[in-house]
């Protein structure tokens, strides 16, 4: 057999997976320093965590952060599953090639762009911006990614099962709520944590259009990081990572692993 | 498609609706903004609120709008192409991108071959830990790299230790230190396509070469790499396309003089205050990714053909 793993193989994966993770692990290491100078070791300690705990400006980016997700995931969900119909569904309409590109262009905007273009969007309509001016940039460009998940499912999908339920006298909205939509449900779960996680992320739309007295948590970060180390932004980055890994983790166990496979990626 | 109904106005307005949200929303959020940077490029900046002009005056009718119409001009980019800073900005963000890419490439293949490779079994493992990185913050994964390059950071640290050096690299605010990060951050993007395409490789195709006497290295490029090649482009270009525009890396891991594009967009933007000349920068970035881009499609509308 050709096809053995052997210990080159086994060494490649290793030295790829340390490269991977031990920034990450030296990260969360450096989160339990003593020390106020974050190059020298001064013993375990949890003061970082819990001087966290009262910078309320951290704090409300926090809840800025999360509020922006869960506004801008579930309109970008409704948004982008809506697109995916059309796009496999609706054979052809006026403008589809338009609507194609446009639902597909997000995906590979450089951030500057997308930003700066709604920031001057939202300037020339004289809007206060703020926490709805993110949640509607983080909404158009994280339905794109949602569109695809979807898409990718649909493109998939046994279309006779509709159609039973159509010929024994279902409404199409009935049979799109009680047949298509939990068929698909998986694929739009997947795509709303995706819109959750790239809105979370989004440090460069969300610098862009946002406005005075409102901060996300990566806008937060990103000032202070561009300043230097802080043993603060340690401590609240391996909080994240907690959260994050916590989460795909019950993803994995609920969905066994199978909706976040290579599918997420291939944009 | 077998419609039993007939069809009501209201399940044709419902139909409708489907396309015409999500393009309404593509249209207002999409179309107008890049518009709006198309029109301002075109513009002069101005001491003024909003800080450029001419400003398209709907009120003023026909007159108003011959006005606006006759005050652009294509004076942003005849500066661009003059102004050697930009010039280099351009040059320098494309180098830094395609030398990024064919590190990942070097390090990308190797790692989604011995995946690949692995049990079928442990495979579902291996995607997993790969991915994991990429739902964690792309913030803190740069972060994490200013702590290990600083001066008498971590890397400094256990170089010296080993003595393999004996002074500090201080490679913080360096080129190198930007192409670290974006290899880091960009790798599961390298890895997953091309492991998709290897992991359907067909085997027996390098013991039928072997059988006929290709050696080992022969095999590989005659046989692995022409059929790993679909998932390698997809792979390279979807590093390659984000990089050049990247912003966040060049900012937190470069120096001075690291130019990237997205960093000069940033600044014309935020410090010089200069909206058209940013939106100039916008276009130019635009152009010069756009040729990767519809590369991109192309090699994925084939893959989806191949696929059905």
């Amino acid at each position: 057999m050709i096809r053995r793993f052997s210990g080159l193989d086994a060494t490649v994966l290793t030295f790829g997976f340390a490269f991977l993770y031990l920034p990450l692990v030296m990260l969360v290491v450096y989160s339990f320093n003593g020390s106020q100078l974050v190059a020298v070791w001064g013993g375990f300690s949890t003061r970082w965590y819990r001087e966290i705990w009262q910078n309320t400006q951290l704090i409300d980016a926090m809840w800025t952060s999360i509020g922006v997700a869960l506004a801008s995931a579930s309109l970008a969900t409704v948004l982008g599953t809506l697109a995916a119909l059309a796009l496999v569904r609706h054979g052809r309409f006026t403008g589809r090639t338009l609507f194609t590109g446009m639902v597909y262009a997000p995906l590979v905007m450089p951030e500057v762009i997308t930003g700066l273009a709604l920031l001057l969007f939202f300037v020339s309509l004289d809007v206060g911006r703020g926490f709805w001016t993110v949640t509607l940039a983080h909404t158009s460009f994280t339905m794109s990614f949602v569109a695809v998940v979807v898409q990718s499912r649909l493109v998939a999908f046994d279309r006779s099962l509709e159609e039973a339920a159509l010929d024994l006298g279902s409404p199409p909205v009935r049979t799109f709520f009680k047949v298509t939509l939990p068929l698909i449900a998986p694929s739009v779960g997947a795509g709303f944590l995706l819109a959750l996680t790239l809105s979370l992320d989004d440090v460069v739309i969300a610098s862009f259009t946002t406005g005075p007295g409102t901060s996300t948590l990566p806008i937060e970060i990103f000032n202070k990081a561009r300043r230097g180390l802080s043993p603060e932004i340690n401590a609240l980055c391996t909080l994240m990572l907690a959260g994050v890994t916590a989460l795909v983790i019950i993803a994995s166990l609920v969905t066994k692993a199978r909706s976040v496979d290579g599918k997420m990626l291939e944009v | 498609m077998t419609t039993p109904h007939p069809k009501s106005p209201v399940r044709r307005l419902m139909q409708a609706a489907v396309p015409a949200v999500p393009y309404l929303w593509l249209l207002v959020f999409f179309l107008v903004p890049f518009g709006i940077v198309l029109k301002l490029s075109l513009s002069q900046t101005a001491s003024a609120m909003p800080p450029y002009q001419p400003v398209l005056d709907l009120s003023a009718g026909l007159a108003g709008l011959s006005a606006f119409l006759s005050g652009l001009s294509l004076d942003n980019f005849v500066l661009l192409m003059e102004d050697l800073f930009y010039g280099e900005a351009v040059l320098s963000s494309v180098r830094i991108a395609a030398t990024a890419t064919v590190i990942l490439v070097v390090i990308g293949f190797p790692f989604a071959y011995a995946m690949a490779k692995a049990h079928p079994s442990r495979r579902p493992l291996l995607v997993l830990l790969v991915i994991l990185p990429f739902w964690m913050s792309f913030l803190i994964r740069v972060y994490a790299w200013i702590g290990i390059l600083r001066p008498q950071g971590l890397l400094d640290a256990v170089l010296i230790g080993l003595g393999l050096t004996s002074e500090p690299l201080g490679l913080l605010q360096t080129e190198t230190a930007v192409l670290i990060g974006l290899v880091y951050c960009y790798l599961p993007f390298m890895i997953l396509p091309l492991f998709a395409t290897l992991e359907k490789f067909d085997w027996t195709l390098i013991e039928a070469a072997g059988d006929l006497g290709a050696r080992p290295w022969r095999s590989f490029r005659k046989v692995t790499l022409p059929l790993a090649l679909p998932g390698l482009a997809a792979g390279a270009l979807l590093c390659f396309i984000p990089i050049t525009g990247e912003y966040v890396i060049p900012e937190l891991l470069g120096g001075a003089d690291t130019l990237m594009i997205g960093k000069t967009l940033s600044d014309e933007f935020f410090k010089n205050r200069d909206w058209p000349l940013a939106s100039a920068v916008a276009i130019v970035l635009l152009v010069i990714i756009i040729g990767p881009i519809t590369l991109h499609r192309s090699i994925e509308l084939r893959r989806l053909e191949q696929a059905r």
